[in-house]
């Protein structure tokens, strides 16, 4: 028999313990750089929003409908509303399309239709959004004849749901297969134990998930172009064409009026802060029901 | 801590000593007919025929691999949760073959329950909730009959004076063993016929593991178990009978203390004499 390996000699020396210190602090000094590279364009938009966003931002900005920049150039009142009414209705379909689909493709991979419900759904997540208006032009807008913020919605859910069924379908994955064995030995069909007992244990993510959409959607100007059209008047309702901020910022910034560059930067100010507060929001609703 | 059971003299043969044993009703709960079970091509446990006798606790040894923890989960269809898993022969309850066509699983698993090898409360719910959670979900809504219902499977579970003051506290925050003992009072509080247990213990510090052994000798007067385990100390502990597997096979089947003391296969008795495995 051959002598034993001295393994300890075998294992390569680390270096005396000031050279290990020397790389320690080179590696975090780097890491830290990397960061600072990757989170600067994060900072530099929200820092120019907030920085030409606010000067504009007053009472009257938030109350006033849309006026001629002779007139002062009124507020947004029209595509806040318009914003928060399509958007929430988006959010409902697509919210409950995606969610229900992500929930179908996480538990319940055997399904017949969960293969061509995830090649959809890839396809729909590839898909630029302003075909997605498109499609929302000629089977809504065409037939009916005219702009409106229920196509301008559709439009926004058809962006969304993709994004949540992707991350329900994530999060619900990420709690263990464990849990669902423990349900189903108790003798609990299996959708309960999904409704139950999987899904509630996975509510923070799939509510994270539903903002991420909401975000997604409540940016995007080119689909609502050809759905939703703008409008410079209050409504209440969808079924009239319908402003939203993001066309407004697409617009006022196109605009040769200085004034009208300048409530572009508030209306891009006012969206940031709606998304915001709508997931910090979501989150704390969600820590309290919890 | 080991107590003497009350057939725990030596006979020569199986045959005379399964008498003295397991007194008058001695009948099958459960038992497997030529039941095999494959992942895919790959091949699980073996045409295994077994009883296992009501009121009694039968243990399922062998070494790593041997197919005792997949036999185990044939017994209440867990199977049917992994797509790849394809199940032959029978398994009966109570002459009612539970793989037979038109059967509902989920009335199956009712039936007979399961308590897993590592502790899996359900992370979102309170000590209560978990334990009340089989009643809840089926729809059990009165308050004096989940309060009722709680307190007698963790007093079963003897876990009862741990957290009779915490109920509220989530499930999560028990120690190691004491989930393990909040998994079998959920498991108990919908009252199956059959426990299975695919060893309980094995995550579990021997104060907590001691705890659960006797709970099995407490909760056999109502309850059918069959348990795997890697512990062989445990099973002669704990089983009345045993049945030993080999790569897919069931070697021996016997009683618990003829198999330990008189094995009449050589690899069973290579295995139970620390020889193997």
């Amino acid at each position: 028999m051959r002598p034993p390996t001295d393994i300890a000699s075998a294992i390569p020396k680390g270096g005396n313990l000031r050279v290990r210190r020397v790389w320690n602090v080179v590696m975090v000094i780097l890491l830290l750089l990397g960061s600072i590279v990757v989170l600067s364009p994060l900072i530099a938009v929200l820092g120019a929003v907030f920085v030409n966003g606010l000067p504009t931002i007053n009472l009257a900005f938030l109350t006033q409908e849309f006026r001629p920049v002779g007139e002062g150039g009124g507020g947004l009142l029209h595509a806040i509303v318009g914003t928060l009414m399509m958007n929430l209705l988006a959010l409902l379909i697509g919210g409950l399309l995606g969610f229900a689909g992500g929930v179908l493709l996480s538990e319940y991979p055997d399904h017949p239709i969960t293969p061509y419900l995830r090649t959809i759904s890839d396809l729909l997540n590839g898909l630029p959004a302003l075909l997605k208006g498109l499609v929302i032009y000629a089977i809504i807008v065409l037939p009916t004849g005219m702009f409106s913020g229920y196509a301008g919605a559709l439009a926004l859910a058809i962006i969304l749901a993709p994004i949540v069924l992707r991350s329900t379908e994530g999060v619900l994955q990420l709690v263990p297969w464990s849990v669902r064995e423990a349900g189903v030995a108790l003798g609990l069909p299996r959708w309960r134990v999904t409704i139950s007992l999987v899904i509630p244990a996975a509510t923070f993510g799939v509510v994270t998930g539903l903002m991420l959409g909401f975000a997604r959607a409540a940016g995007e100007a080119a689909p609502l172009f050809f759905t939703a059209g703008g409008s410079q008047f209050l409504n209440l309702t969808l079924g009239q064409p319908t402003e939203s901020l993001a066309l407004t910022i697409f617009k006022y910034a196109n605009e040769p009026a200085v004034l009208r560059q300048e409530q572009a930067w508030g209306a891009a100010l006012i969206l940031t802060s709606m998304v915001l507060v709508a997931s910090l929001l979501a989150r704390w609703a969600t820590r309290k029901y919890n | 801590m080991n107590q003497q059971k009350p057939y725990s003299v030596s006979m020569p043969t199986g045959q005379t000593e399964t008498k003295l044993t397991l007194a008058a009703d001695l009948r099958p709960r459960m038992e497997t007919k030529g039941l095999s079970v494959y992942y895919g091509k790959k091949m699980g446990v073996r045409n295994v025929s077994m009883p296992i006798y009501a009121n009694t606790v039968t243990a399922l040894i062998g070494p790593s691999g041997c197919g005792k923890t997949t036999f185990l989960r044939a017994l209440n269809r867990m199977h049917d949760l992994t797509p790849i898993a394809r199940v032959e022969g029978e398994a009966l309850l109570d002459g009612q073959n539970i793989y037979a066509p038109g059967v509902d699983a989920v009335e199956i698993r009712r039936k007979i329950g399961m308590v897993f090898q590592k502790p899996n409360p359900f992370p979102t719910l309170t000590i209560y909730d978990n334990v009340a959670a089989g009643l809840k979900l089926m729809g059990v809504r009165r308050r004096d009959v989940l309060d009722e219902a709680v307190e007698r499977s963790l007093t079963q579970a003897a876990l009862w004076n741990e957290v009779k003051d915490r109920l509220r506290a989530p499930g999560m925050s028990l120690s190691g063993g004491q989930q393990q003992r909040l998994c079998i009072a959920r498991a108990l509080t919908v009252q199956p016929e059959v426990l299975l247990m695919d060893e309980p213990t094995s995550s579990l510090d021997p104060i907590s593991t001691q705890s659960i052994e006797d709970l099995l000798t407490e909760l056999k007067k109502h309850v059918t178990v069959a348990i795997v385990t890697h512990n062989m100390q445990q099973a002669g502990r704990v089983s009345d009978f045993t049945g030993y597997f080999l790569l897919g096979d069931l070697i021996e089947f016997g009683p618990t203390n003829q198999l330990f003391t008189n094995p009449k296969d050589p690899h069973t008795e290579a295995y139970i004499t620390g020889r193997f495995g």
